[in-house]
């Protein structure tokens, strides 16, 4: 019985990583309808700030709210900046070619970010600053909880009702919504487009930086290609729960991470990605749209 | 038998082509002509289903994975023909490798064909990763460790012809199939799914047949990779080797056959070209490069090298406008 | 304009030629310099570029200097192929050092052989790689040898009943020796309790590891590589997992430690050599080693550096520069005063030398014992 609840809490504190990071995805697709491949290295990329940010600053053995604070900006910041020039360098000027060109490039964003941070970083692992002192919550007959899992479930969660409310309560929300229906609809009714779409990135840029910090002080290691397996990872989340989707985004990161967790306790290990993508198949068979997408019919 | 003229014609010209290379090359620019030919084969069959039905597949490699495994395990394990037959075993399991695909491709495409867009991609993918996990965890295929001391041909010569024969088989099977009533089929779910459903096709159907097709060519072409490489192991055959494959489609123009060859070619070549550049910047820029001309051909050029037309009617046009 | 891009962007990479120098004898070494194990061969190519710094600094070999070409395999195996078919044809050199995984080993080192090119891996552990032919050869263990030393030292010394085994199901290197500390526990009278497996590059362990603890273990058995270790022994700990993990020598690295911080200490690996041995061979090369990259060098750097100096030997007591020649006096190395040790090749061409048992204590590595072939 512990062991089921240790299970449970290692499956949230999992999942609530990949929610963190399929939010990015869930934004961008609402809008654009595109796969931003290039998010999970954006992700990378704000971890590697953040931990030059913390050897420059000389901060980066000094655990404390402080520091914290001055990392998730940091990281932030650069994400934000990085998502800013992608997208006005590698997917505005396609902005009407076919998708699939759009999914092209972005690949090839991620490709150059994987390599050229091979290049630029190195290749080896990177120890990453420790920025908080982990503590244990509460230890009941051995479960245990620590603050680190509460706090990635609480941001993912703080981030999500801050997306719904930026999206559904304000008028640059109500924008957004405008140019996801039909951009050029919008653009008749004075909002401007671009404006909008570049706002977007940002935002899910930043929301990767905070992904990267966070995460970066769970798991203290940090390569160029650290976004590779749980940006998939986190991509195939955000579209089991309906991409486009913020509520959905959380929902199906957090399944993920139960799913993956219960299959390696009680299936098998060497099964455990085979089985996350079988569960998402089962669920795209029978509700192709993700649990919360809504399954637009198309009309003639 | 009026039909097999041009193919015979085509598949003579070749093996001269080849014979030529045996004396010219060296055996460096002979492999890299090798996997030229498996990735032509490869985005021949891709294009089926992402350029000419307008389905958006990820899982390539997975199919090419299921026929090297086949034609490797079979090679080495089963014996039906006298030594004198190789090159006919040779051929033998190489269709039992692309049936072997096209079979998983119909257990594959029949649910998940249903799917749209960026749905039918992740599916796909997560099929493609799926087959590459279950064959880590087969220890009879030697899971982690690979499957080596796969049976090949011993000249390039018959390397050569042999892809060419099969390249030669996909092309004008593909070629006759789109020209044919099911290929205007596909044509149609690719311009507009409610219309042709309205004309009485049924979609669902006509994607399957284009899915299952190009899988059974994936598995030969992961056959022949099996033959030529001698040695197979599932990180051959990862989400990037997939992905690999739909640049050199897009790349060379969505429904355009030749198109997907040259691109298979410059594809193939790039990265071996950029080699020697590592000596000039002491640092290996290679895929840097890549991903940055990728992007920029897709910016300068978004439909590809030709198009949705053949190399023919693109050199028509360019000759034309600078008579 | 936009043509005339794309044309310089295809023809650029055609124009830059190839330089070659006078009175060199040319080495070739493929590595993945780039993609998802370039951490482990850059390190390679860090002793071996040592190595041959060294051997030209002290006058070559055969009075010519030893020249080094590097080609990157991506960590792909068909890439590996082309790379040494490229060395081999295009810059003809006299011998090849081989890449680290074994996968790789195993798709290059059949064109090696068939063009009677000596071909010296310096860590690819598979049994099965030098059976490719007489031309291939290893300064390494090979899996059996490193699974059977660490199940004698498991059963032996800390007296182990149950053990569990969490391997990286995506790294053949991880599966042998998993596999063989299995059964030569097993035929030590041990038990293996679970035996779960993970990916090389996931981050979080804590299921497997949930899983392992349930069944209350004696020690658990992690043959995998450093980058992965240091995160799981912080998991193990948080769980409040207080076996000790055992592991191969692809756990040599000081960044071990520092992504395990205190949570790796105690634990043990087996290794080629131990920082605290008062060898000179093994001072020197550290070193030297420091004083060039500023780093520690791991296992793998120490085995690039060995493979590299045994084959560099080899070419200068050959009478000439063939191929044949020099796998012959390759293949007569004998009590070769490496880094890792005293390596003898056998008829295997495998190397035969002894392991050490290291324990980890924050920045130290402790020795334990030696245990022999």
């Amino acid at each position: 019985m512990q062991d089921f609840i240790q299970h449970i809490i290692n499956g949230i504190s999992l999942g609530s990583i990949y929610a963190l990071i399929a939010l990015g995805y869930t934004m961008v697709y609402g809008i654009l309808k595109m796969i931003n491949f290039a998010h999970s290295d954006v992700y990378m990329v704000g971890a590697f700030a953040a931990y030059y940010v913390a050897r420059f600053l000389g901060i980066e053995n000094n655990p404390g709210f402080s520091t914290l604070i001055t990392l998730l900006l940091f990281s932030m910041l650069s994400c934000a900046i990085l998502g800013l020039a992608i997208e006005r360098f590698a997917y505005r000027p396609l902005r009407k070619a076919p998708k699939l060109n759009i999914l092209i490039t972005a690949i090839g964003v991620s490709l150059f970010l994987e390599y050229g941070g091979q290049v630029v970083f190195g290749a080896d692992p990177k120890v990453f600053p420790e920025v908080m002192k982990d503590f244990v919550l509460f230890n009941i007959a051995d479960v245990e909880l620590k603050s680190f899992d509460v706090t990635v479930l609480l941001v993912s969660l703080i981030a999500m009702l801050g997306l719904q409310f930026l999206i559904f309560k304000t008028k640059l929300g109500r924008a957004m919504r405008a140019v996801s229906a039909n951009s050029s609809v919008a653009s008749l009714l004075g909002v401007n487009p671009d404006r909008i779409i570049t706002f977007t990135f940002i935002v899910g840029s930043a929301l990767a930086g905070i992904g990267s910090v966070l995460v970066g002080m769970k798991y203290p290691k940090i390569d160029p290609l650290m976004g590779m397996m749980i940006g998939l990872k986190a991509f195939v989340a955000a579209v089991l729960g309906g991409i486009g989707n913020v509520g959905g985004a959380v929902l199906g990161a957090l399944i993920m991470g139960l799913s993956e967790e219960m299959v390696v306790a009680y299936l098998s290990s060497t099964y455990r990605d085979a089985l996350a993508f079988g569960i998402l198949i089962v669920i795209l068979i029978f509700k192709p749209a993700g649990l919360l997408g809504k399954y637009s019919v198309e009309k003639v | 038998m009026k039909f097999l003229k041009a193919p015979l014609l085509t598949l003579l010209i070749l093996s001269v082509v080849g014979l030529v290379f045996d004396f010219a090359l060296d055996a460096y620019f002979q492999l890299i002509l090798l996997y030229a030919l498996v990735n032509c084969l490869l985005s021949m069959s891709l294009n089926l289903v992402n350029g000419y039905t307008g389905q958006f597949s990820l899982g390539h490699a997975g199919f090419m994975a299921i026929g090297a495994y086949f034609a490797a395990y079979a090679n080495t394990k089963w014996d039906i023909l006298p030594p004198a037959l190789n090159a006919l075993e040779f051929f033998i399991y190489c269709t039992g490798a692309g049936l072997f695909a096209a079979v998983a491709g119909l257990l594959v495409g029949l649910p998940s064909l249903r799917l749209k867009g960026d749905y039918l991609a992740i599916v796909t993918l997560g099929f493609g990763e799926i087959i590459r996990v279950t064959l880590l965890n087969m220890d009879f295929l030697g899971g982690p460790r690979g499957y080596s001391n796969i049976p090949g041909f011993s000249s390039f010569l018959f390397s050569f012809i042999f892809a060419c024969v099969w390249l030669t088989i996909c092309f004008f099977t593909i070629w006759r199939v789109m020209h044919s009533t099911y290929g205007r089929g596909f044509l149609s779910v690719r311009e507009d799914e409610i219309a042709a459903e309205a004309m009485g096709i049924n979609t669902t159907r006509m994607k399957v047949r284009a899915f299952v097709l190009s899988s059974f060519f994936a598995g030969v072409a992961g056959a022949l990779f099996a033959h030529f490489t001698k040695f197979i192991s599932p990180s051959s055959f990862t989400f990037l080797q997939s992905v690999n494959v739909v640049i050199m489609v897009v790349l060379g123009g969505m429904g355009s056959m030749t198109g997907s060859i040259v691109a298979a070619f410059i594809i193939t070549i790039l990265p071996e070209a950029l080699r020697p550049l590592q000596d000039l910047t002491g640092v290996d820029l290679r895929m840097v490069i890549y991903s940055l001309s990728l992007i920029l051909v897709m910016i300068l050029r978004p439909k590809g090298l030709f198009g949705d037309q053949e190399i023919t009617a693109v050199w028509r046009k360019y000759a034309r406008r600078n008579s | 304009m936009k043509r005339l891009i794309l044309a310089a962007l295809l023809t650029l990479p055609l124009l830059v030629g190839c330089t070659k120098k006078e009175n060199e004898i040319l080495i070739g070494e493929y590595d993945s310099l780039t993609g998802s194990d370039a951490t482990f061969g850059l390190s390679t190519n860090k002793g071996v570029r040592l190595a041959f710094e060294e051997i030209n600094a002290a006058g070559g070999v055969k009075g010519k200097k030893l020249g080094l070409i590097t080609l990157d395999d991506q960590g792909k195996n068909e890439e590996a192929a082309s790379a040494v078919t490229r060395l081999i044809t295009q810059n003809k050199v006299v011998a090849i050092l081989g890449g680290v995984a074994s996968g790789r080993s195993k798709a290059a080192a059949p064109i090696a052989q068939s063009n009677s090119v000596p071909f010296v891996s310096p860590a690819s552990t598979n049994p099965d790689v030098t059976k490719a032919g007489d031309y291939v050869f290893r300064v390494c263990f090979i899996d059996p040898f490193q699974g059977f030393v660490m199940a004698k030292f498991s059963s032996e010394n800390l007296k182990h009943k149950k053990v569990a085994i969490l391997r990286d199901v995506k790294n053949d290197y991880s599966v042998g020796l998993a596999d063989v500390f299995s059964a030569e526990f097993k035929k030590r009278g041990g038990e293996i309790v679970a035996d779960s497996s993970y990916q090389a590059g996931d981050i979080d362990f804590k299921a497997q590891l949930t899983q392992i603890r349930s069944k209350n273990p004696d020690g658990i058995y992690v043959p995998g590589y450093y980058t992965e270790v240091g995160l799981i022994a912080q998991q193990a700990r948080q769980l409040g997992i207080k076996a000790p993990l055992m592991g191969g020598d692809g756990w040599d690295s000081d960044k071990l430690s520092e992504i395990g911080k205190e949570a790796i200490n105690g634990n043990y690996y087996s290794n080629h050599y131990t920082v605290e041995s008062s060898d000179p061979a093994v001072t020197e090369f550290i070193k030297k080693f420091k004083a060039k990259y500023n780093e520690t060098p791991d296992a793998l750097a120490a085995l690039g550096y060995d493979a590299a100096r045994i084959l560099a030997a080899a070419i200068e007591r050959s009478p000439d520069l063939s191929g044949k020649a020099i796998r012959d006096e390759l293949a007569k190395t004998k009590d070769f005063g490496g880094v890792t040790g005293k390596i003898t090749l056998n008829e295997n061409r495998d190397a035969v030398k002894s392991a050490v048992i290291i324990q980890v204590d924050g920045k130290n590595r402790k020795y334990i014992s030696t245990i022999s072939p």
